[in-house]
């Protein structure tokens, strides 16, 4: 069979074009499916093109902002509904990629984007991602960016996205069109945990597409802060990153959210450590009180214990600058 | 020769004479080159680091759409100069496709040729190769008892005074550092396009830091007349060493070339930009030092271990910096190369001299610290002022008045020497410092000028312009010599039919083939003279005539200037042209000449995260006179980028149970962005050197990085407290390294 290329102009559309193939994906934005297709990482023989798919929109309605699968990193991150209720979002998208890169990418192709776990990507290398049952290039390998939670001994590396950080920590859904209709998932539940099915890093399921994003409107514009550390000042992976978002009255946490980056296969939601903070006063010892928690449970390899001191730290820091905000 | 050479004199600074052709996408680079019945060669790279190729099936390959053939070992052409034993003292080579045996991973084991890139490409994931594996050996570390003395004559051991004397020193530092492999990186891919117009005649489109290089190793290689071997390199994206060698893969483009008849174009992936086109290798180092409580230095013992390949001895001066920079009078060094089964190296910018000057800059600053005088103090208390490795004067050295130069713009007496004392919010402030010298070369080379009467000047040289700015550099000489404006000069490079000059490397072409430049205008000024004389001038001597605004003329005798085109017509003369071939000659022998650089930077530095952001860099250049401010000040900005990126980001990280990278692309292996690079205020002393060339110019392109990390370091220990001895200072070291 020969390589195809079609495009799709409705869900529903896009939705059955994808049912009748097995190995057909969807593609939007490209800039993690072509980089794949090129290394021979992943061989899709029919490319469904989305880019059309009226997705794009970003709306307020009631007490929720929706966003559509299709709109730019750049275009959401720009957006004045999202600059006003969700800063945050707005923060994590700009401390991702490049200009150029977001000016591509889509919310559901960040979502849907797949580790930069070197082993991931030398079909050279053995993968469980790639290759179940090659076992783990990382494990006893170089493991200076991989995962201090949730690890499986089948897999160690970690979502990439800064997006997807700010959104679990917003408690944003999932909207999702299959052949039965729509359904709506948690967004902290949209990504998993490697366990025994490393190859599968979300819970779509065959044949479904992300038609949008819903965001609770909140009270954290005031005191939300992105806090990614890297090894250069753009255009790299976090090390370590940090979505924090408050609310306060006076020097009083009333309201926490926090997420972490760079730590797991998934967005690492930190709930033991945003139920401590409150009620608390927001002083450097509650912070690092808050951060200890949220490590309860991490586990380093080789290259990257520096985390359990880079991680906590991040925590403390980002929870200082999010409540210093005015 | 009145005429003077200022970048501040009354004419204005020019602009790139190539700057229009670069930013408008004018300038070709080799890739941009098509001929007619153009076809395209990927390659098939070992997956192996080490073994020999049992089996490879190029069938479906061979079946795919598009393909017109397979190279490999099976079939090669025969490559004359490949059929001769190797050469003695550097190890057997790499004979691309001449043996099955595998040397390093990603090392190349056949070329697919199609007619278009994406076919080759895809037949190129058809080809499949068998491999018998031998152990390996890629983990610098774990291997270092395995380093061996040189092969190159002189390199392993020096020594004036006693050896090892710093152990008896007063005040004693024993320090080892560390600098990881990095890679050249330039934006432009490596490649070549190679045709062969007869079977004696082959022409190449390159991307080459040398075109008579290449001419002469495909010459020499395929055994053909060397005006039969034409190499075109007019741009060349970036190179900064990457280019000074002719690889395996070009050598095997040339040979696909000529298997199937056509024009072949290969150009590497960014993956295989890591595996077969040399890098800085990486190198341990152990500094011994000792000074009088007075801050006064008693010995230097300075050894370095550097990586090289087992079928290929590369070898730089990693040591040499050591023994001449300060006034020591007991100084030894020991320098060891470790073989690995990994590609061979190649020089990369400031070779050697930035991996040693880390040490030793770094040692300098240890030193300063433990003897609590400031560094820059401890710098000029044992400043040299001939060179004590030779026992003969420096050409010219202003390094103190650099120094001072430098300190002054940075604020260096205002910063609190106290480590960890200086504070901008959370940040925490630090300064540091460095020095940094490179040989200043001078080769010969050979320059044709050709002045029309059309009021053209044609400079022509086969050297290459791998963007420091030669060809400016060139005009701008012919420019003073001549009184002709720059829009009324041409220089041309690039194409191995042109004069010889040497390979552009080692800081050394704005000296050797400026010099060239300069003595062809002075000889085409006396051509120009005799013609006028032959009218106007009868009867006058040399110094009485003056060549400005495009015109010969009497001094003191406006009237009696005449435009050099008028004069060419008067005289029934279309052009005239003069070739002249220059070279340094004897009596500079009696000096040492060298360029140096001084770096001054701010660091801040973020305790809670580890992360490093250089704020503020002073560099401050003592190269001779500086020909072009524009492109001179360029260079240095680009010394302190690549010397941010040695020293804050870069790293070529090995699998070692694979002899794989694992981050061999651009978005895991990190050249500085912009957003990591502030202003940089590049300085220069500016006075002429008297003995190098006629210019007083000294080459500045390797100073610009040498030295550069280790003020980098520096910075960082005044910062925190924390002295970090192996590079890059990612925020991990910060944060996992305790202050002292």
């Amino acid at each position: 069979m020969n390589f195809e290329y079609v495009r799709a102009s409705t869900a529903a559309g896009a939705v059955s074009m994808l049912a009748k193939q097995s190995d057909a994906v969807f593609i939007a934005g490209g800039t993690n499916l072509v980089d794949l297709m090129k290394r021979g990482v992943v061989s899709p023989m029919r490319l469904i093109d989305i880019n059309t798919l009226p997705l794009k929109e970003i709306t307020l309605s009631g007490n929720k902002v929706t966003i559509g699968a299709l709109a730019l990193n750049s275009a959401v991150s720009e957006h004045p509904l999202v600059i006003k209720h969700f800063p945050l979002l707005s923060y994590a998208l700009k401390a991702g990629a490049s200009q150029q890169l977001r000016n591509m990418a889509t919310v559901g192709g960040n979502m849907m984007q797949r580790t930069r776990c070197s082993y991931f990507y030398d079909t050279v290398m053995p993968c469980n991602k790639r290759e179940p049952g090659t076992g783990c290039g990382a494990m006893q390998g170089i493991n200076r960016m991989h995962a201090i939670f949730g690890s499986s001994e089948n897999c160690i590396a970690v979502h990439p996205s800064d997006m997807c950080v700010a959104l679990a920590a917003l408690d944003a859904s999932v909207i999702i069109r299959g052949a039965k209709g729509d359904r709506k998932i948690l967004f902290t539940d949209f990504h998993r945990l490697p366990g025994n099915t490393p190859e599968k890093d979300n819970n779509l399921q065959p044949g479904e597409l992300i038609t949008h994003v819903e965001i609770p409107v909140n009270a954290f514009q005031q005191h939300a802060y992105y806090l990614k550390i890297r090894d250069r000042a753009s255009y790299a992976f976090a090390l370590v990153s940090v979505a924090a978002a408050l609310e306060m009255q006076g020097n009083k946490i009333s309201k926490a959210r926090l997420a972490m980056g760079g730590v797991a296969h998934k967005p690492w939601r930190l709930t033991e450590a945003e139920a401590f903070l409150k009620g608390k006063e927001a002083t450097e010892t509650n912070f690092k009180a808050a951060a200890a928690l949220a490590m309860q449970g991490a586990k380093a390899y080789e290259h990257n214990s520096f985390k359990l001191q880079m991680a906590p730290n991040a925590i403390a820091e980002a929870l200082k600058k999010a409540t210093s905000k005015a | 020769m009145e005429k003077q050479f200022f970048f501040d004199a009354d004419t204005p600074d020019p602009d790139r004479v190539d700057g229009r052709a670069k930013v408008t996408g004018s300038a070709r680079y080799f890739a941009e080159y098509t001929l007619p019945d153009m076809t395209y060669g990927v390659l098939v790279t070992s997956p192996v680091t080490k073994g020999r190729i049992k089996a490879l099936d190029t069938k479906a390959a061979e079946k795919a759409p598009g393909v017109i053939a397979v190279l490999s070992h099976l079939n090669k052409p025969s490559v004359p100069g490949y059929e001769a034993p190797p050469a003695e003292g550097r190890g057997p080579g790499m004979r691309i496709f001449y043996t099955d045996k595998i040397y390093f991973n990603g090392q190349p084991v056949a070329l697919v040729v199609a007619d278009s890139f994406e076919r080759a490409t895809y037949a190129a994931t058809l080809v499949r190769a068998q491999y018998e594996k031998e152990e390996f050996r890629t983990d610098f570390d774990a291997n270092l008892d395995k380093a061996v003395a040189p092969r190159a004559p002189g390199a392993a051991e020096y020594k004036r005074g006693n050896i090892d004397a710093y152990k008896n020193a007063e005040v004693q530092l024993e320090s080892e550092y560390f600098i990881p492999t990095e890679m050249h990186n330039p934006m432009e891919l490596h490649g070549i396009l190679a045709h062969w117009e007869s079977p004696e005649k082959v022409i190449m489109y390159a991307k080459t830091q040398g075109v008579k290089a290449t001419q002469q190793t495909v010459t020499n290689l395929f055994k053909l007349q060397a005006q039969n071997v034409q190499v075109f390199s007019e741009f060349v994206g970036g190179a900064f060493g990457i280019a000074l060698r002719t690889w395996p893969h070009e050598v095997a483009t040339v040979m696909a070339a000529k298997m199937v008849g056509k024009p072949v174009k290969l150009v590497l992936t960014r993956e295989q930009m890591f595996t077969m086109v040399g890098y800085r290798p990486q190198a341990k180092q152990k500094l011994g030092m000792g000074a009088t409580k007075a801050g006064i230095l008693t010995g230097i013992t300075h050894e370095a271990i550097g990586q090289t390949a087992t079928y290929d001895e590369f070898t730089e001066g990693i040591v040499n910096m050591t023994k001449f920079m300060y006034a020591c009078p007991n100084v030894n060094t020991r320098y060891k190369v470790l073989p690995l089964d990994v590609c061979v190296p190649i020089w990369m910018r400031g070779p050697g001299e930035a991996t040693g000057a880390f040490a030793l800059e770094s040692a300098m600053d240890e030193m300063a610290y433990r003897l609590g005088i400031d560094p820059v103090e401890f710098r000029i208390r044992n400043y040299a002022e001939t060179d004590p490795q030779r026992n003969q004067p420096f050409s010219s050295k202003y390094v103190k008045e650099a120094y001072q130069m430098g300190a002054d713009k940075i604020g260096w007496s205002k910063r609190n020497p106290v480590p960890g004392s200086m504070k901008n919010g959370d940040w925490q402030v630090g300064y540091g410092m460095s020095t940094g010298v490179f040989t200043a070369g001078r080769g010969g080379a050979t320059v044709r000028a050709v002045i029309s009467d059309d009021g053209m000047l044609l400079l022509q040289s086969a050297v290459s312009d791998i963007g420091p700015g030669t060809g400016t550099a060139m005009v701008k000489i012919a420019s003073d010599l001549m009184g002709m404006p720059f829009e009324k000069i041409r220089f041309e490079l690039g194409n191995s039919s042109l004069p010889p000059a040497p390979s552009q490397g080692g800081s050394s072409t704005l000296s050797t083939v400026g010099s060239a430049v300069n003595d062809a205008c002075l000889a085409l000024q006396e051509q120009l003279a005799i013609l006028a004389g032959q009218k106007t001038f009868a009867g006058k001597t040399k110094q009485d005539i003056v060549f400005s605004n495009g015109r010969i003329g009497l001094k003191n005798e406006p009237a009696s200037a005449i435009g050099y085109a008028e004069l060419l017509r008067q005289n029934n003369t279309p052009a005239v042209e003069v070739t002249k071939d220059s070279r340094q000659g004897e009596a500079a022998r009696k000096y040492s000449i060298y360029s140096f650089s001084i770096h001054f930077v701010e660091v801040n530095v973020h305790p809670a995260t580890g992360v490093v952001k250089v704020t503020k860099i002073v560099s401050v250049g003592d190269a001779g006179t500086i020909v072009s401010a524009k492109t001179a000040a360029s260079q240095m900005i680009g010394g302190a980028v690549g010397g941010i990126g040695m020293a804050l980001t870069e790293e070529a990280i090995m699998d070692h149970r694979f002899g794989r990278y694992v981050n061999h692309n651009f978005a895991d292996y990190h050249v500085p962005v912009h957003a990591d690079v502030p202003h940089v205020e590049s300085l220069f002393i500016n006075k002429p050197d008297p003995i190098i060339n006629p210019m007083g110019a000294k080459g500045m392109g390797e100073i610009a990085l040498i030295g550069f990390s280790a003020a980098v370091a520096n910075a960082v220990f005044h910062a925190t407290g924390k002295r970090i001895r192996s590079l890059p200072i990612t925020p991990d070291k910060i944060l996992q390294t305790k202050a002292v």
